[in-house]
């Protein structure tokens, strides 16, 4: 943490109104004031004890008093860390609901396109073919972009529950490249997977660690310019597996590489080479990665290349 | 010809796979709700059914409940077609007796032809 974050840290009127709460439900603000309350307590209490030490009645009643007025403000900062809770909890709500719904016009939409492009109905121009192709690409994208949403609600309201198996880790990968050969090979990029021999099988939950890989996977082969390669290793280090892809496509700028796990987040020069993606590919892989009991990073290069790897428990 | 029951409350899928399947050389059926799907399953004994799971009236599950406890109907495959993809969604309608569970979301339209003619046996 910087300094300039600690500072900011310590605004407390700024971070009170980052929550959208009143100065006498923010956390921070009344942490502060049972500060200054005990700080003034200790000095008041010694200058009463050295005077009135004849009486302990009165020390006594005032230590009751402050003890109460301490106990009201714990109360009214344990319930306003309940209501930003809540708040993120009903945000997380919100965006399951909402995505739902969403999908099944999605759905409709998508594949009354599909059909009209099959040239079932009637056949079509090679100009009519093209809006045709940008409607169904839109219409996926969104759908790809309301499940990675529905994804991050579920993971955020501890949904998404795992569901571990003993399986091949090298079989899973090898079927992810099989499944992603169309678009490597739209995009001129060569995929090359040398798995380490004799690997034991890993026990955990396919579906999840197949979101991380082929979210990694995908930004490989998408930040490659024009031509390219993906080299994919996999490895037996000590108890965890190691996964590593690496790419020789845009890199990501130094300014960027902190964020780039956040939610949302895409770096300026992804946008320049192409508009797709939800930038919340990373931030899911992380997450599915940490609660696996696992680590993810990554170092990169503008220009040159990135290279993202993860490890994860064997067992 | 092989019929085939499409159980789902949304017209315009109702339309595209009416018209697809049509052109594949199926008669299909609509129910836009899970008490008539129920009714239609049993007077028209379909070879396939495509069941949605959030439905008016009769809930997917209730329909596939009562599909597989009716002797009449037992035996008729069962796709389940729907966005729902909670957790314990997929094993619920796996255990209750549906032959394939299928998240509209992942789907093409041509792939989800591919798998009603796979449950056909064709």
């Amino acid at each position: 943490m910087s300094f300039k974050n600690i500072l900011s840290q310590l605004n407390i009127f700024a971070q009170c109104k980052k929550y959208g709460l009143p100065l006498w439900q923010c956390p921070q603000f009344l942490f502060l004031v049972m500060g200054i309350v005990i700080a003034i307590t200790a000095i008041t209490f010694y200058a009463i004890a050295t005077r009135y030490i004849a009486d302990p009645r009165l020390v006594a009643l005032m230590v009751l008093i402050i003890t109460a007025i301490l106990f009201i403000i714990a109360n009214i900062i344990n319930r306003s860390f309940e209501r930003l809770a809540e708040a993120s909890r009903m945000k997380s709500e919100f965006i399951s609901v909402v995505s739902h719904q969403l999908r099944s016009p999605l759905s409709n939409l998508r594949w009354a396109i599909e059909f009209l492009m099959s040239g079932r109905t009637d056949p079509i121009t090679e100009k009519q073919l093209e809006y045709f192709k940008i409607l169904k690409e839109n219409s996926v994208r969104m759908g790809e972009l309301v499940s990675d949403l529905l994804i991050v609600s579920r993971l955020e309201t501890a949904k998404l529950p795992f569901k571990k198996q003993e399986f091949a880790f090298e079989d899973l990968i090898n079927n992810l490249i099989k499944e992603f050969k169309p678009l490597a090979r739209a995009s001129n990029v060569e995929i090359k997977f040398e798995p380490e021999k004799n690997l034991p099988k890993v026990f955990s939950d396919p579906s999840q660690l197949r979101l991380v890989i082929e979210n990694l996977l995908d930004n490989a082969i998408r930040y490659i310019k024009e031509r390219g390669q993906v080299e994919i290793k996999l490895e037996k280090r000590d108890k965890n597996f190691y996964f590593e892809i690496k790419d020789n496509g845009v890199g990501i700028p130094r300014e960027d590489q902190k964020y780039i796990f956040q939610k949302f987040f895409r770096s300026e020069n992804i946008l320049r080479y192409q508009t797709q993606g939800s930038g919340l590919g990373l931030y899911i892989s992380k997450a599915i990665v940490e609660r696996s009991g696992g680590k993810i990073s990554f170092r990169s290069q503008e220009g040159v290349g990135s290279t993202f790897w993860f490890t994860i428990p064997i067992k | 010809m092989k019929k085939i029951l499409f159980i789902e409350d949304e017209s315009a899928l109702q339309k595209t796979f009416g018209e697809i399947l049509k052109q594949e050389g199926y008669e299909m059926t609509s129910a836009l709700n899970g008490e008539v799907g129920l009714r239609l399953a049993k007077t028209q004994k379909p070879d396939l059914i495509l069941l949605d799971l959030i439905l008016p009236r009769v809930h997917g599950f209730e329909v596939l409940k009562k599909l597989k406890e009716d002797k009449e109907t037992k035996d008729i495959p069962v796709i389940v077609l729907t966005n729902l993809e909670g957790i314990g969604d997929i094993d619920k309608a796996l255990e209750l007796g549906a032959t394939t569970y299928l998240v509209k979301a992942q789907y093409s339209l041509e792939e989800v032809v591919e798998k009603i003619k796979k449950a056909l046996g064709e």
